[in-house]
């Protein structure tokens, strides 16, 4: 199964390094498409970015070298020049341009500075990520995905309900507005808590056409006189007008 | 053998706190495993001969990184839902 | 969705892995990104062209200089669109708020971050201005500069660190590091060279062309480490206190 030459032994242990950091890529764009939290998102994304990163640097290294600062014999700068006892060998150690068997033995430094300005914008992102999902936990109450998703699809068809409800009671434009974002929060009351008991006691009378008010929460939207501020005594208060 | 031990060491050391850091429901405990994360990257970074990334890695990803992520989930809901 | 997800990334990691193959094998010195002539040159002729011994600091500021600028910039726009999208806007409702930090700070810690903050700001420096000898630079320098006054806040609180390095000028102090690496940049066109081009400088500094390259690098390293300073702590500050900078972590 290992045997030189078969595709496992090519993977797991001769470029065993390119396959975690493909483990590690998935494992980042995995959690970005499937994790519900939106900051676990943003870790994953930024664990996309380091496996990312980290095979940038790895096809830099070269085997036996040292970091990319000159030792002290290549050294250009002034202060640090090999010195004997007498001066006069001091030129021989200025700055001369490395031999090609000499520049084997530094590594790649172009990678690292790609990634290193790489690094430091990324943790730049990861802030501004992360301000947006203050801003958005702000506007809905929530950094879930679904629970995200759910509100969003509940505005919206608020929001298309509205315009055809709301288009003929051209009286009050202003209204529309102010109450959007009640409505919002509204829209799962209007169905399902009509005939709680509450309303029935501040209301006795709606006993009757309870079929009315159970099945008919689209047709009492439509015809319903104004948006109010509590959906409860909306819904309760359809019946009665639709007798009357 | 492509690689010495102590690559192959941190590298699956990475996969695990990887997983672990995505796998946790505690934020914060996410955030602080996401930090073990970004060191043994920089660990790993240093091992490469890449000194300055290794650096970087060790102020930026370890430490800032950290402090805003846990700074926001302050704001936010600790416990995530998955 | 996640089982979607999930044979989505598996075709991918499929993918990749099987490019791996075609990919050089660890640490070989004739990789294709190893014996470029690009890096090769960087290697063999930094020390000749700017007499600065660590390489990734020369090709950072000098030879890749223009990247290094816009870098420096995107940190400052990101830094500016954080505290705008957290400023204003709708207001949060009270009940989000559970936990307020309400104490007093504590004697032991904040005595000894008033032992260890000075030490750190002066490995700071030490790291910005070192780091054309040794590992460092200006984003290191800066991200250790920036993680002083976090400190400062975590401690404390952010009001008094808010007090010594308030968010405006914050960003006065990030757009002066932008100025000084456009104002050395521009100064070497200026000087008859092109854009970035540290050499001519040396009609102005009493020293070699090289030595030229090497002291605006220096310049250049401190107008990254302003702006990365400053923009570390203005991130931290909006992202504690939700864009109100007070009463923050």
């Amino acid at each position: 199964m290992f045997e030189d030459g078969s595709i496992l032994n090519q993977l797991l242990v001769e470029r065993l390094n390119y396959f975690i950091y493909v483990v590690l890529l998935l494992i980042g764009l995995w959690a970005m498409i499937a994790k519900n939290n939106l900051i676990k998102k943003l870790i994953g994304m930024s664990i996309f970015q380091t496996a990312i990163i980290l095979f940038y640097v790895s096809i830099g290294v070269k085997k036996g070298a040292t970091i990319p600062i000159y030792l002290p014999e290549h050294d250009p700068h002034g202060s640090n020049l090999v010195t004997d006892s007498n001066s006069t060998e001091l030129t021989a150690h200025g700055p001369q341009v490395l031999e090609a068997s000499l520049v084997s033995g530094y590594t790649n430094p172009l990678p690292h500075v790609l990634m290193l300005t790489a690094i430091v914008v990324g943790v730049a992102t990861l802030g501004l990520a992360l301000s947006v999902c203050l801003r958005i936990y702000r506007g809905y109450g929530t950094a879930e995905e679904d629970e995200l998703l759910e509100k969003l699809e509940r505005e919206d068809a608020r929001n298309t309900g509205g315009l055809t409800r709301r288009r003929p009671r051209s009286r009050r434009p202003n209204r529309n507005k102010a109450t959007n974002n009640q409505s919002k929060r509204s829209a799962s009351f209007e169905s399902s808590k009509s005939q709680s008991p509450k309303n029935k006691n501040r209301r006795p009378s709606n006993s009757k056409p309870k079929v009315g008010s159970s099945s008919g929460s689209e047709p009492t939207e439509n015809n319903k006189p104004k948006p109010r501020r509590r959906p409860r005594k909306l819904s309760a208060r359809k019946p009665g007008e639709n007798k009357s | 053998m492509g690689l010495e031990l102590f690559n192959t060491l941190i590298l699956s050391l990475l996969v695990v706190v990887a997983i672990l850091s995505l796998w946790v429901r505690d934020l914060v405990v996410s955030a602080a495993v996401f930090a073990i994360y970004s060191f043994l990257m920089c660990l790993l970074w240093a091992e490469m001969g890449a000194v300055d990334v290794a650096f970087t890695e060790a102020t930026v990803g370890a430490g800032v990184s950290t402090v805003i992520l846990i700074a926001t989930v302050f704001n936010l809901k600790r416990k995530a839902k998955d | 969705m996640k089982r979607a997800a999930l044979i989505l990334v598996l075709l991918i990691g499929l993918l990749l892995s099987w490019a791996a193959k075609d990919f050089p094998s660890w640490g070989n010195p004739q990789a294709p990104a190893s014996s470029s002539p690009v890096s090769s040159h960087f290697i063999a002729s930094t020390g000749v062209d700017t007499e600065v011994p660590n390489m990734v600091t020369a090709v950072l500021a000098d030879y890749r200089g223009f990247d290094t600028m816009f870098e420096t910039v995107v940190v400052f726009i990101a830094g500016l669109a954080v505290v705008s999208i957290l400023r204003g806007g709708p207001t949060r409702r009270t009940r989000d708020r559970k936990f307020v930090v309400d104490f007093e700070p504590d004697l032991i810690v904040t005595n000894t971050v008033r032992l260890i903050v000075p030490v750190i700001q002066i490995f700071a420096f030490y790291v910005l201005a070192h780091g054309h000898v040794s590992p460092g630079g200006g984003f290191q320098g800066g991200v250790a500069m920036g993680a002083s006054f976090i400190l400062i806040a975590l401690s404390w609180d952010l009001k008094t660190a808010l007090n010594r390095f308030s968010i405006d000028r914050c960003f006065t102090v990030a757009a002066l590091g932008i100025i000084i690496y456009a104002g050395i940049g521009l100064l070497s066109m200026v000087l008859g060279g092109e854009f970035l081009d540290y050499a001519h400088l040396s009609q102005v500094l009493p020293v070699s062309p090289e030595m030229a390259r090497y002291h605006a690098m220096l310049g250049v390293e401190i107008g990254v480490g302003f702006t990365v300073t400053a923009i570390m702590f203005a991130l931290y500050a909006s992202l504690s206190t939700d864009g109100r900078m007070q009463d923050g972590l």
